[in-house]
């Protein structure tokens, strides 16, 4: 009851995928506006939209498009998140299908056919139970197989290319965003993840990062979203590794 | 009267220590075991850890957490006690003066850097030599030892020291050698310093997370080799408390309440053989 927008605060929840990178900028955001306090929760982008719904929440946040059974609320798209495949940058591996990943992160193949690879065996990475980015990649690529148990397992994106970058027999998968020079990312069915191919959504293993809004916006939501959207907002979200909707829509 | 404020001063502040001490345990204890019960037993203690999808089980994680443990005690054991023993028993006073110093700043180098350590050059190492990831039980006992070894180190050499001179004299006088005074004499006098300061480590080795994460691998499968990855209790807590909701959270207590369990199973242990005479 007292979640009634724009009193001082305002409450932002959903995507826990979303959630860093909002409540970056959102820290932006209170030092230039002391004054206002925004609030940002997880619990997953279905409890997003549901607390959009009901009105538990000033905006809700989404790291997967709207269900049909969704439909009625007022949607942003932020930014882009790709995920990519990545590979020590030694390795002769660039180009991977799908169905090739697949096997690897199950398990079923357990090593290499490209010559020029060390001891020739895989060694995957993926991410922890209950990371938004292993939650996606499940969803996108792996479909219905389950990850291997023999994978290794890291807690974040960072770590993940900390250990390709050194592995010469690694694959892992983290944000396209955060591909350095130190690893390479492959193309998946002959296509690379470049920014090109997200934006014209060639490359199709890229999640939106929606903002949810029951009403047109007003005060402080509207306040805070317009910042989102704004260059210097935008800037974070880039610096943070995604792709700014700034940069998907001027195509 | 002043005697008294700091008589009670000193009870409050004993007390909170034993208080937080206590808090701790039934905080874990209440998160985690109801979680037990619901996915019963027998789902707990499976072999499936999938926990935002219902399998709950923990066996490979403590199996992972014993045998890491074991790795840093076989690597920890043999040298602390070799260290502690040349201190305390074959060098000069100037060596102790160098040497213990140098053996205890060990203990102060942070975990990560320890774990960073690992990745760079034990994991790297170790997948070039022996195959495998690299990422194994073998570098997580190895670094694991290495962080133990003060604690062994200095319990130890000060209770080789606590050996009053007179023992040594005694055995000399019946013709027996250096060594064979240091094994027949001064480690089972000195037994239960020993054994505290392996359990000790043990308990750090148990407890160690940082480093373990960077370096084990994290594979939640059993290992079939010391080559292979592996996932410790503590290190499933760590990698997954940041997104855990719900059951998966009091999935991730249980782990706690579990290896509370085990440190206090080991710490009775300790506990009996330092005590029998």
């Amino acid at each position: 009851m007292n979640c009634a927008p724009n009193k001082g605060g305002v409450i932002i929840a959903g995507s826990t995928s979303v959630q860093p990178f909002i409540e970056k900028v959102a820290e932006h955001f209170m030092e230039k506006y002391p004054d206002i306090t925004i609030n940002v929760q997880g619990g997953g982008s279905t409890a997003g939209v549901q607390a959009t719904m009901n009105g538990t929440c000033d905006i809700g946040t989404s790291s997967r498009n709207l269900k049909p059974t969704e439909r009625g609320l007022k949607v942003i798209l932020i930014a882009l998140d790709g995920i990519a495949v990545i590979v020590h940058r030694s390795s002769p591996v660039g180009d991977l299908s799908v169905e090739r990943i697949r096997r690897i992160f199950s398990g079923h193949q357990k090593e290499w056919n490209e010559s020029g690879i060390a001891g020739n065996v895989i060694i995957p990475v993926t991410r922890e139970e209950g990371s938004g980015t292993r939650a996606s990649f499940e969803e996108m690529i792996m479909g219905d197989e389950a990850i291997s148990d023999a994978c290794l397992v890291q807690d974040s994106n960072g770590a993940v290319r900390e250990i390709i970058a050194t592995t010469p027999q690694g694959v892992g998968y983290i944000s396209v965003g955060l591909v350095d020079e130190r690893e390479k990312a492959v193309a998946i069915e002959g296509i690379k993840p470049t920014l090109a191919n997200l934006i014209t959504e060639k490359y199709r293993f890229a999640r939106p990062f929606l903002l949810l809004l029951r009403e047109e916006p007003t005060g402080n939501v509207k306040k805070f979203i317009d910042y989102v959207l704004s260059e210097e907002g935008q800037e974070i979200l880039a610096g943070s590794g995604l792709i700014p909707a700034n940069k998907v829509a001027a195509d | 009267m002043k005697d008294k404020i700091a008589e009670k001063l000193l009870l409050f502040i004993a007390l909170s220590a034993i208080i937080s001490l206590m808090l701790i345990t039934f905080f874990i204890f209440q998160q985690g075991i109801p979680l037990i019960f619901k996915a019963g037993l027998g789902n707990f203690l499976s072999l499936k850890w999938a926990p935002t999808r219902g399998g709950f089980g923990i066996l490979s994680m403590v199996v992972g957490s014993l045998m890491v443990t074991a790795g840093a005690l076989a690597v920890g054991i043999p040298f602390g006690l070799a260290a502690a023993i040349f201190l305390a028993e074959f060098s000069s006073k100037a060596i102790q003066k160098t040497l213990k110093p140098i053996i205890e700043l060990l203990a102060g180098i942070p975990s990560v850097v320890y774990g960073f350590i690992g990745i760079v050059i034990l994991v790297p190492f170790i997948r070039e030599t022996f195959g495998g990831p690299g990422f194994s039980v073998l570098a997580a006992s190895i670094i694991l030892g290495i962080m133990i070894l003060p604690t062994i180190v200095s319990i130890s050499y000060d209770a080789l020291l606590a050996v009053p001179n007179t023992y040594r004299e005694g055995s000399y006088a019946v013709g027996a050698t250096k060594w064979q005074t240091v094994v027949l004499l001064l480690l089972p006098a000195a037994r239960s310093g020993i054994v505290a300061g392996i359990i000790l480590g043990m308990g750090r080795a148990i407890g160690e997370t940082m480093a373990v994460i960077m370096i084990a691998g994290n594979a939640l499968k059993i290992p079939g080799s010391i080559l292979d990855s592996v996932r410790t209790l503590t290190s499933t807590i760590a990698l997954e408390l940041g997104y855990a909701a719900g059951d998966h959270r009091g999935a991730l207590f249980a782990c706690g309440s579990i290896l509370f369990l085990i440190i206090i199973v080991l710490n009775i242990i300790a506990i009996r053989i330092t005590s029998r005479k």
